[in-house]
């Protein structure tokens, strides 16, 4: 065991040793920030100054090189722009996607499992053809077009619902939430039902083909047999067995929506690390860029690692063939 | 949760969302301020922000003339080499604390010392010698040589407290460190509030990156009151976002509203459209040294942009009218100049040209290309006012006078990038002028570059014209304002003549607003929400 969580931890190292040079040069090969942050009425002294002051007159092996020793001691650098310490910037906003991401994630499920199990158990009925129809148009349609959409019907014509921003919040252990106000839900709902859809989609098709497949088994008819009422059946002994494939796929989708919520916050406005993410590349802010992917690759990797080992643990032989 | 307590807590969360139209205010802006500290990053988001609470030792009105603020009067001695300064007694800071002298000095002071900024103001203190102040409401500044810009650079900082920075007693300017000044602090003692202390028409309640910064009326300004007890600043940069905030009722106030939706909005009865000129002019610039040019073709390796007959033709085959009609939907005015007839500089006598596409043909045959060439415009697609669209015009109409034209447009970070490298024979950009005027442009745009004197800054085109270059110099030393100006003509007549940048409109800045209120629009573009008002 101990040999194999060894191999495997020093595979995630190299992971994250290729992803930081990739990304590195990736961004370097984009452009200069200077260009971009210093203002063009400056002479060329000043952009000079402000060019050798950032560090980027120096060549890019040694830029590298800064930017290596600095991220193994826990230093991903300091944002250019906003003249904090890049990763205290990506967690200073982290609260805001979380939210976004789990109100999204709870919707989808609070939704979606119900609407599967029904369009499984009736498929023929119409009710459930048109649940099955809708979920093809959720996650068939453009992600940044349903936010639009959203938008305009709750919030333009209907007026019920603000068009963006995070509203209210409430600091709970000095981490801003916003759940916990009327006026800060009332601002998450639009943008958590935009990260929702797709996933809501994903999980009433998953649920459908389990719930189609685990009512026809004979444990479920014996259930029904010895007299138990159709909730209970439904409720307990098809519920517990289609869930395994769907708790699978909302692991992934929930690192996904916290990774990559981009285009919900940008729609929304929503001061998620998404949109700092988008804000810094429009700025060439590269430590930023640079401290978010990694974090994102780290973030992934150790989901990975997490998955593995829980997986050599549940069923050693994958530990054994590994081993060969 | 049945469905109609459902629909009620939906209803009920709305209403509360509805901002209460009559004290309170909220904008939208395009980009967000990096920081609130008025000295940390000269950059538009910024300056524009920086105003509503701190203000300059002389202010810029509307179409960018110099007007007294924090000064009520100046005078520059006859020699040029000192300026005096009257500054308005009785203004408080937002913290009760009185504004003197001393907190200007304060200011100059900390200019080149703001830890880590990332475009320093240094420059608009730079010529300034000394500063002293004989007494608390006068200051005086003494350049090296007569410098007729400092008005225009000192209205584009704010002055900072000093006591709200942490320094009591006087304070002694030396260029190059003040004495007894340890150290000074860093922009996130402004974001955090505790130093953001200004004399502005607004007092800080809180920046919250990426989310808002907000307002409050300061009842102690000693101008006019503003209008709004508390101002809302929102970054919401998607276009279709910021419109729809406005629709929805969200904000008040939204600065660059796409110009596709511009004509919707005007029918819209919920929205006024406000728009006034600005001093952005976009231009062409030509690669004026490298040979063979970048993405020049069939010229056997000539530079054509070298010859002042190419650039002429290049400009007759131009219509710039059609341009300002057809694609910028009339939020633009044809130029000629580098910067608007509302500035000082410009020469009236400088007539806009009527595109002759023969005439074009015949100077390019005439500087033997008759068979034309291709050539490559490099463009910003995200930078200006339908920059893309405009490069494609372009494109098109030179490709009608034999130059077989194609357009690479990029995002502004790249596209910045690859201009400061020099990789494009001819590209599209943007200037936009400060109170300077015709000075602003010549001395970033058709200076010969050079580091010592400062100038050419922007000169990515690599104009050297050293008849121009004397006039410019002449008139960035020449205080007094007639000749300075006359001076600005004349260097302006030169660049007409010999094309050395092609000037293609002026930006017309839009805003929308709802419907009900109404604001004065600002030829730097900025945003600034004291001037909104209820219409009626």
């Amino acid at each position: 065991m101990l040999a194999y969580l060894i191999r495997r931890l020093s595979q995630a190292i190299l992971v994250m040793a290729v992803m930081a040079t990739i990304v590195f040069f990736g961004l370097y090969a984009v452009g200069n920030p200077v260009d971009l942050l210093i203002n063009p009425e400056a002479s060329l002294a000043e952009q000079e100054a402000t060019i050798a002051r950032l560090g980027l007159d120096k060549p890019v092996h040694i830029q590298f090189g800064y930017f290596l020793s600095g991220l193994v001691q826990g230093d991903l650098g300091t944002s250019f722009v906003h003249n904090r310490p890049a990763l205290e910037l990506i967690l200073s906003r982290l609260p805001a996607t979380l939210e976004l991401a789990f109100l999204g994630i709870l919707i989808a499920i609070v939704f979606g499992i119900p609407l599967g199990m029904i369009a499984g158990l009736r498929p023929n009925a119409p009710y459930s053809k048109l649940i099955m129809a809708g979920s093809v148009v959720g996650f068939s349609t453009p992600n940044f077009w349903q936010g639009l959409m959203l938008i305009m019907l709750f919030a333009v014509f209907l007026g019920w619902l603000p068009a963006g921003g995070r509203g209210d919040t409430v600091d709970v252990f000095g981490i801003p939430l916003s759940f916990l106000t009327l006026d800060g839900l009332g601002h998450l709902i639009l943008p958590a039902l935009n990260v929702a859809i797709f996933k809501m989609a994903l999980i009433i098709r998953l649920t459908r083909a389990g719930t189609s497949e685990v009512a026809l088994q004979d444990y479920v008819k014996y259930a029904r047999a010895r007299g138990l009422s159709p909730t209970r059946v439904v409720g307990v002994h098809v519920l517990k067995n289609i869930l395994i494939p769907v708790v699978t796929v909302l692991g992934l989708e929930t690192g996904n929506v916290i990774a990559f919520a981009v285009v919900t916050e940008t729609v929304f406005a929503w001061p998620g690390i998404g949109k700092l993410l988008i804000d810094s590349i429009g700025l060439l802010d590269r430590p930023v860029v640079v401290a978010y992917l990694m974090l994102t690759v780290f973030l992934f990797v150790m989901i990975n690692l997490i998955v593995d080992i829980l997986y050599s643990i549940l069923d050693p032989r994958v530990r054994i063939k590994g081993g060969r | 949760m049945n469905k109609l307590t459902f629909v009620a807590a939906v209803v009920s969360i709305g209403a509360v969302t509805q901002p209460a139209f009559a004290q309170s205010l909220t904008a939208a802006f395009a980009s967000e301020p990096s920081s609130v500290d008025p000295l940390y990053h000269n950059l538009g988001p910024n300056n524009a922000t920086r105003k509503h609470m701190f203000e300059s030792l002389v202010g810029e009105d509307a179409n960018l003339a110099i007007v007294p603020e924090l000064a009520e009067s100046w005078s520059s001695s006859d020699d040029g080499l000192t300026w005096t300064f009257k500054l308005r007694q009785g203004i408080k800071f937002h913290d009760g604390g009185d504004f003197t002298a001393r907190d200007f000095l304060y200011t100059a002071c900390r200019i080149p010392n703001v830890p880590n900024s990332p475009s320093s103001m240094e420059g608009f203190i730079g010529t300034a010698e000394t500063i002293t102040a004989p007494d608390d409401f006068t200051i005086e500044v003494t350049t090296a040589a007569p410098y007729p810009l400092l008005l225009t650079d000192f209205a584009s900082f704010g002055v900072i407290s000093a006591s709200a920075n942490g320094h009591e007693g006087p304070v002694e300017y030396v260029k190059g460190g003040c004495p007894g000044i340890e150290g000074y602090l860093d922009s996130n003692a402004y974001n955090d509030g505790s130093a953001t202390v200004g004399t502005g028409p607004y007092k800080f309640v809180s920046f919250t990156p990426g989310e808002s910064v907000i307002l409050a009326r300061n009842d102690d300004y000693w101008g006019d009151a503003p209008h709004w007890e508390t101002i809302t600043i929102r970054p919401i940069t998607n276009d279709g976002a910021r419109v729809a905030a406005l629709l929805a009722g969200d904000v008040d106030v939204i600065e660059k509203p796409p110009v596709q939706d511009l004509e919707r909005l005007r029918g819209d009865e919920r929205v006024n459209v406000v728009q006034g000129p600005s001093s952005r002019v976009i231009y062409l610039h030509f690669d004026h040294e490298g040979e063979p040019s970048p993405g020049i073709e069939g010229t056997d390796g000539k530079n054509p942009m070298k010859d002042v007959r190419v650039r002429k033709a290049i400009s007759l085959a131009i219509n710039r009218p059609l341009i300002v009609d057809r694609i910028m939907g009339g939020l633009a005015v044809p130029a000629r100049q580098l910067v608007p007839d509302f500035m000082r500089g410009t020469d009236p006598a400088i007539a806009l040209e009527e595109p002759d596409l023969e005439e074009a043909k015949r100077l390019l045959a005439e500087a033997g290309y008759p068979d034309g060439f291709k050539l490559v415009i490099g463009t910003p697609n995200d930078r200006y006012i339908n920059d893309a669209q405009i490069a494609q015009a372009v494109a098109q109409m030179l490709t009608r006078a034999g130059i077989e034209t194609e357009v690479d447009a990029m995002t502004a970070s790249v596209f910045f990038s690859r201009r400061n490298n020099y990789e494009f024979s001819l590209y599209l950009a943007g200037w936009g002028s400060s109170g300077a005027g015709m000075a602003s442009p010549l001395r970033a745009l058709v200076a010969s570059q050079n580091k010592d004197k400062g100038l050419g800054g922007t000169n990515r085109g690599r104009y050297s014209n050293a008849e121009l270059d004397a006039v410019i110099e002449e008139a960035l030393s020449t205080v007094e304002t007639e000749t300075h100006d006359a001076l600005l003509r004349k260097a302006s007549n030169i660049v007409v003549d010999d094309v050395a940048i092609l000037p293609l409109h002026f930006e017309v800045t839009p805003w929308a607003l709802r419907a009900g209120l109404t604001m004065e629009p600002r030829a730097d573009q900025h945003t600034v929400l004291t001037t909104v008002r209820p219409s009626n």
